[in-house]
């Protein structure tokens, strides 16, 4: 810990911190919790699917109040746990009124780490119905700015067809703690016929590979993994072999000392899987490396060892298991996750290497996504923002602070955070959502 | 038929120099970060394992149940028995062959075979006239009586007594035992210091080539064996002055094995266990014998496994040519050179009652991946440390594959063991 950082969390300088506009951040509900108050849910336009949902789900539901258009919003007589809108079936920007009538009530009346979910149909139809999703991109985005006490919004946009079994688990991920630091983000569930329910083990008997897996965010991983009930298999380089043993001997999972860019290492993990007799259910390729330069700075070598890492080995691992032919290959209804980042969505001065590997990651997964459906495989990236892990200790504090406050939860994220949101892409019910990059960054203002 | 015992794999923390990276780690560290790389690596955590043999040369008095109290440590179930073994510097093959014993007898369906040794955190003891008065004044029942055992302790009580490495028969070191035999043999210089470069340049090459991914855990930030020294060659090692055997002696820090720190561990199953955990099954352990040599009356110290081979070759029907891959213990780069001059003497064998010469070794089947000269040495570690390495090589070549291991120990012992590739 710096000097300078030293000062600034000894009680004087929490006290001129606090005056300067510095304070503590809030602390998040995280894990498998639900709301303490009561769920809200505004059904706009006769909508049902939320009901439904929310019913399948075995949640309770309250009516909402509903603003009239006064000086004074109406409020809620206790703080509310959630509220969800159910926007399914708007179809005119001039029910958009309707949104800001159930949503003004909430903007004070949620408890802390509290939920708003906005449902509506995905961009598609006349003009005016896709300006119409468009707004609601927008007012998520809004509000998860001015949202306090750590309660977040996220706006799910459903295709045709969706029944509340393919949203079930979307839901439940939004409404519980294990979404805590995914906020203002907008991303799609379609649907799937899948029969899988939700459950607090959904990974109950099923096998996943965790890469990178020694330490930090990929740690995280394996155990949140485990936590549902995965058996894991973690794979590391062999100098990380002393954590990646503490890590699998921790989750009761098997460790594979691998470097994941060897030119074989598809046909080492596949191998390993098959004499170890599991079917492979998912593989998250967390493994990354930063080689931070100036572009003006940075050389062939830096360049490509980073693609090669974070991109380009996940590739050649991936066509290995996915082949059909391959013994300890991915099995039909499996599960492929990558890492992309903020840096690479955003760009980072910096990371010319690391920022076009991200973004990478995030192309792949929607370009594999429609080619895997039919195999029921589902294809997906997350996009952690800060998050505190040995790596980001590693930058000046000044502006560790800044990055850790520049978000809407004004806090950094934790490990276990990008682990739920994996977790949540692994959940069996989760078959409708593929080809989707989830940020995991509390609302990070910087990144389309 | 009695069931077989099968090598699943090994696990081992690499090796360091005594006083090195490991200074600060007890037996008691090491052979639990070995047990836990082990673990991870066959998915054993919580697991029952049949039971847990290992040991260690070096021990503090607090370490009377070392193997235990490893095992509680580890990531093993706590019901997992353990007992501890000693055999000097075949402790490790030593505790292979009990545990495959008990697995063949059908008494455990699995087990660990271990050793550690540290030669940094060597225990030291008061000496023998101060623990006397100690334990004296232990005992009294008046302040009078504690005051006059007290009043006994002399300055020259109070020189602290560090472990002997010397032979309690003969008070030789190893070293100087191994220099007789050096000169008795008519080893040479040259021989020695180019079966040294051999040793660290295989070792070199196997750890270049990925060969120990998945036989090392690495521990303590050291990722690597540190003795190891991939540029050394023949006219550097040429270099140094005698270390043993006075000033004409042939031996030097660079052929003979440093004193070292580390831990090692195999995992031992019955075929149906294995198959059951789905685990992989490298070699089966065919037969152990262990010899002994008269050294208090002038046998060559650690010459003792020449008649443990001479034995279970004929015991098998087998012959030198028979074997896939050889492994000799590098206490020093003599003895291994001395050993293969024994196994080539009609004489010396036939003295040993055996019918004839043991044969000539094809030296392209020696420790091809290193051995202890570039591994390091540390003492209850290395059978273990070869069971391994050797189990995986010869499952490399496919089944049918037979190794022999050859380990000489202090107190004129020598086990050897016979794998074959499943």
């Amino acid at each position: 810990m710096s000097a300078l950082e030293k000062v600034f969390y000894s009680p004087v300088g929490q006290g001129v911190a606090k005056k300067a506009g510095l304070s503590e951040p809030p602390t998040l509900r995280r894990g498998r919790t639900w709301p303490q108050g009561a769920i809200v849910l505004a059904p706009l336009e006769g909508a049902t699917l939320g009901k439904l949902t929310l019913k399948a789900l075995g949640r309770a539901f309250e009516a909402p109040v509903v603003d009239t258009d006064t000086d004074q919003a109406p409020g809620y007589g206790s703080r509310i746990g959630a509220l969800m809108v159910d926007a399914t079936a708007l179809t005119t920007l001039g029910q958009l009124e309707q949104v800001r009538a159930v949503l003004r009530p909430a903007m004070k009346g949620l408890e802390r780490s509290g939920r708003i979910v906005i449902l509506a149909a995905a961009p598609a139809g006349g003009w005016e119905q896709r300006a119409l999703a468009r707004a609601l991109d927008g007012i998520d985005r809004t509000v998860g700015k001015e949202l306090r006490g750590g309660a977040t919004t996220n706006l799910v946009y459903v295709e045709p067809g969706v029944r509340p079994g393919d949203l079930a688990s979307t839901l439940e991920f939004l409404l519980q703690g294990r979404s805590a630091f995914v906020d203002g983000q907008t991303w799609t569930v379609s649907a799937s016929g899948t029969k899988a329910t939700v459950s607090d083990k959904p990974l109950a008997g099923k096998t996943a590979v965790v890469t990178g897996a020694a330490r930090g965010i990929g740690a995280a991983i394996a155990r949140t993994l485990a936590r549902d009930g995965a058996h894991l298999i973690v794979v590391d380089i062999p100098p990380a072999g002393e954590a990646l043993a503490a890590v699998a001997n921790e989750v009761g999972g098997t460790a594979l000392h691998l470097d994941i860019t060897a030119a074989d290492a598809g046909h080492t993990l596949a191998a390993h899987i098959a004499e170890r007799g599991h079917e492979l259910y998912a593989v998250v390729h967390n493994a990354g490396i930063t080689r931070d330069k100036m572009l003006a700075n940075t050389d062939a070598a830096r360049w490509a060892s980073v693609l090669d890492v974070n991109l380009q080995a996940q590739m050649r691992i991936n066509d290995v298991l996915l082949n059909p032919k391959t013994k300890g290959g991915l099995a039909k209804g499996g599960r492929l996750v990558g890492i992309a980042s903020t840096s690479g969505l955003a760009g980072n001065k910096g990371q010319t290497n690391y920022a076009a590997s991200k973004a990478g990651v995030a192309g792949l997964v929607q370009a594999m996504a429609p080619d895997l459906a039919d195999r029921g495989i589902t294809v997906n990236a997350v996009a952690p923002g800060f998050i505190e892990t040995d790596m980001t200790a590693r930058i000046p504090f000044v502006q560790r602070e800044i990055f850790r406050r520049t978000n809407s939860l004004s806090q950094g994220g934790s490990p276990v955070d990008v682990a739920e949101t994996i977790g949540y892409l692994l959940d069996p019910a989760s078959a409708g959502v593929t080809g989707q990059v989830i940020r995991v960054c509390g609302q990070n203002l910087v990144g389309a | 038929m009695s069931p077989e015992a099968v090598i699943v794999g090994g696990n081992r923390i690499p090796f360091t120099k005594a006083g090195g990276r490991y200074a600060q780690a007890s037996n008691h560290d090491m052979l639990t970060a070995a047990l836990d790389g082990l673990v991870a690596r066959y998915g054993l955590a919580g697991e029952r394992v049949g039971e847990v043999a290992g040991g260690a040369v070096l021990k503090h008095s607090r370490d009377f149940n070392l193997t235990r109290e490893a095992v509680l440590s580890s990531a093993l179930s706590p019901l997992t028995p353990a007992c501890d073994v000693q055999q000097a510097c075949g402790t490790s093959l030593e505790t292979t062959v009990y545990i495959a014993n008990k697995i063949r007898l059908g008494q455990i369906p699995s087990g660990i075979a271990s050793g550690v040794d540290s030669a940094s955190d060597a225990p030291i003891a008061v000496s023998e006239p101060l623990r006397r008065i100690l334990l004296k004044a232990n005992a009294a029942k008046t302040v009078q009586q504690r005051i006059a055992a007290f009043s006994k302790i002399r300055p020259q009580h109070l020189a602290p007594a560090a472990p002997s490495v010397k032979e309690p028969r003969t008070g030789l070191s190893m070293g100087q035992h191994q220099a007789r035999t050096t000169e008795s043999w008519g080893i040479t210089r040259e021989a020695q210091d180019e079966l040294a470069a051999t040793s660290h340049a295989n070792l070199a090459a196997a750890w270049d080539g990925g060969f120990f991914d998945d036989l090392v855990t690495p521990y303590l930030g050291v990722t690597k064996d540190t003795i190891l020294r991939p540029d050394t060659s023949v006219e550097k090692l040429g270099a140094l002055k005698p270390a043993f055997g006075g000033p004409e002696g042939t031996m030097t820090a660079g052929n003979s094995t440093a004193l070292s720190d580390g831990a090692a561990a195999v995992l031992l199953a019955s075929r149906e266990w294995a198959e059951e955990h789905h685990l992989p099954m490298l070699a089966k352990v065919v037969d152990a014998e262990v010899a002994a040599v008269d050294h208090p009356s002038g046998a060559d110290l650690l010459l003792a496994p020449v008649a443990a081979t001479g034995r279970i070759l004929e015991r098998n029907g087998l012959t030198v040519g028979d074997f896939d891959l050889v492994e000799i213990h590098e206490a020093f780069a003599s003895t291994v050179l001395a050993t293969l001059a024994a196994w080539e003497s009609e004489e010396y064998c036939t003295g040993l009652g055996l019918s004839g010469a043991i044969g000539t070794l094809d030296r392209s089947k020696l420790n091809v991946n290193g051995s202890s000269l570039a591994v390091g040495h540390p003492f209850a570690a290395t059978g273990a440390r070869i069971v391994a390495s050797l189990a995986k090589m010869l499952h490399q070549r496919g089944p049918g594959s037979r190794g022999l291991i050859s380990v000489c120990a202090a107190g004129g012992l020598g086990v050897v063991a016979i794998l074959e590739a499943v």
